[in-house]
């Protein structure tokens, strides 16, 4: 099965792989990370707001989101959001979403469920004092939470919402149901083209292989200078 | 017999030199500039009338009447769990309150309408772990309430924070961070944050408790030096000598229920309720 491997296939696919695929990998990971941890941290404090209704909200949107298999969720976006477009908006035709963007607001919505718990666990993490001492000074909810709650939660689970993102980075693969050309799409349709599947997919699983191992390396790196002293 | 010792009509002598005397003494800045206030001396800058409060079915404060005046100083003991930091936290609205009212400069705490982070940002605050922000420089910790609260430019918050940092001895610390600093250091900060908002009164919640012995005396010497500036203070401590040195009066609570509220003089010589008597004799004993 190795007698013929072919470096040249690899070669050859390299820019069509990096430029095309790769970057469709990374731009969807970063915004949809960016966005999750907003989304996430809106979701964590409502749960942690003592106002009625909206802790179970918070609750009933995560224990949905991480009970489906994100394959399921990343499809039937696809296909339901023109129809839920069209409902709302009272259009003739389905809203067309693109591929790009069905697929973001997917990862954004499912990823914020998981960094939502991250971000509860951060901001149970300070102590409460804290928020009693920046009430104590005048500071708003929201003041204290932007100033003095929410930046040191953010430094603690900096490495955890770091090592999520690098499943979300895996995660991204998955768009394939929607034919999209990520990476791993990009690899499977060069290997079909030209009937190397053992080439392509040893090669993309080398790739994300030694991207994930280096992140990890570098988030525990983080980790021990982002500390806070106390 | 709950809060039997009714405040009297006229305020106890203060010993300190009255705000707009300059004092006599080294020749230094005031360590407290406090915003002008509705309240003459004399008149309740903390009222607190008939306060009770509950966690759930268990009574933390049972009927706490007391008033604290302008300029006066005055100190709350007693047992662990008998309710005294939980009545110091209702007069800033940090713990909510069933029943009862408590006025601070005039503004009902409790009321719907009232404005709390304005109203808490003319009260500051010392809390027993100083609650610095350990994220933030000692400078911004000084500076942060000044601007977001009240509005103040960055050069005047940070030259206003300095300069207190300064009055406590700490300057040359305004770089680093509050992890850096030792308890009795980073409660002197907290003690200058909060007086950096130009406070009306001060409330300190066992400011020593958490120190070592060898650092109780420096925050001490800088509340004694605010005492004596007269800023309106209500201290919980058990610290006696402070209490002895500038307080006015004393307040001794027991299950929740305010049971003596006598000028200092009073309490020391002769507490009128056993369990006053019982918890002095225990607290000065060793």
């Amino acid at each position: 099965m190795f007698a013929d491997f072919d470096f040249k296939v690899i070669l050859n696919a390299l820019p069509y792989l990096f430029l095309d695929g790769m970057t469709f990998t990374l731009t969807l990971t970063a915004l949809a990370a960016v966005g999750g941890v907003v989304l996430g941290t809106l979701i964590a404090m409502m749960r942690l707001s003592g106002i009625p209704g909206l802790p179970q909200v918070a609750k009933l949107y995560v224990n949905f989101m991480r009970s489906l298999p994100l394959v399921l969720v990343i499809f039937w976006f696809y296909f339901l959001v023109p129809y839920i477009g069209q409902w709302v908006t009272g259009a003739e035709r389905p809203i067309q979403v693109g591929a790009f963007s069905s697929s973001l607001i997917t990862f954004t919505l499912f990823e914020a469920a998981y960094f939502s718990e991250i971000m509860r666990a951060g901001i149970q993490s300070i102590p409460r004092g804290q928020a009693a001492a920046a009430s104590a000074l005048g500071l708003t909810y929201w003041q204290s939470m932007g100033n003095v709650i929410l930046p040191q939660a953010f430094r603690n689970m900096l490495p955890v919402l770091l090592t999520q993102t690098i499943v979300l980075f895996q995660d991204t693969s998955l768009v394939y149901v929607l034919s999209i050309t990520d990476f791993l799409g990009a690899a499977s349709k060069v290997a079909q083209r030209d009937g190397r599947l053992v080439e392509m997919y040893l090669f993309a699983a080398v790739v994300y292989f030694t991207i994930c191992f280096i992140a990890s390396l570098l988030v525990r790196r983080l980790q021990r200078r982002v500390a806070i002293i106390r | 017999m709950t809060s039997s010792a009714m405040p009297p009509a006229t305020p106890a002598p203060n010993p300190a030199a009255p705000l707009d005397v300059p004092p006599t003494g080294p020749v230094t800045a005031p360590l407290a500039t406090p915003a002008a206030t509705q309240a003459a001396p004399g008149t309740p800058m903390i009222a607190i009338d008939n306060v009770s409060k509950w966690y759930g079915d268990f009574q933390v404060l049972t009927n706490c009447t007391t008033a604290t005046r302008k300029g006066e100083v005055v100190v709350v003991c007693g047992p662990s769990g008998s309710g005294k930091s939980t009545l110091i936290k209702c007069v800033n609205a940090l713990e909510p309150f069933q029943k009862g009212q408590i006025t601070v400069d005039g503004t009902q705490v409790a009321n719907r309408k009232t404005n709390l982070p304005k109203l808490r940002s003319r009260v500051g605050m010392v809390f027993q772990h100083f609650e610095l922000f350990p994220h933030l420089t000692i400078t911004d910790n000084l500076s942060l309430a000044q601007r977001k609260v009240l509005g103040r430019g960055k050069d005047e918050a940070v030259a206003k924070g300095l300069a207190l940092l300064e009055r406590v001895g700490l300057k040359a610390h305004a770089h680093k961070f509050p992890g850096q600093l030792s308890g009795g250091q980073q409660q002197r900060v907290a003690i200058a944050r909060a007086l950096a908002m130009n406070p009306i009164v001060m409330l300190f919640d066992e400011p020593t408790s958490a120190l070592d012995p060898e650092m109780v005396g420096e925050v001490l010497d800088v509340m004694v030096e605010l005492a004596r500036e007269g800023m309106t203070m209500m201290v919980v401590t058990h610290e006696m000598g402070f209490a002895r040195k500038v307080a006015n009066r004393v307040i001794f609570m027991d299950k929740g229920e305010i049971v003596e509220d006598a000028h200092k003089e009073d309490f020391f010589g002769s507490p009128r309720s056993e369990r006053a008597q019982q918890f002095l004799s225990r607290i000065l004993s060793h």
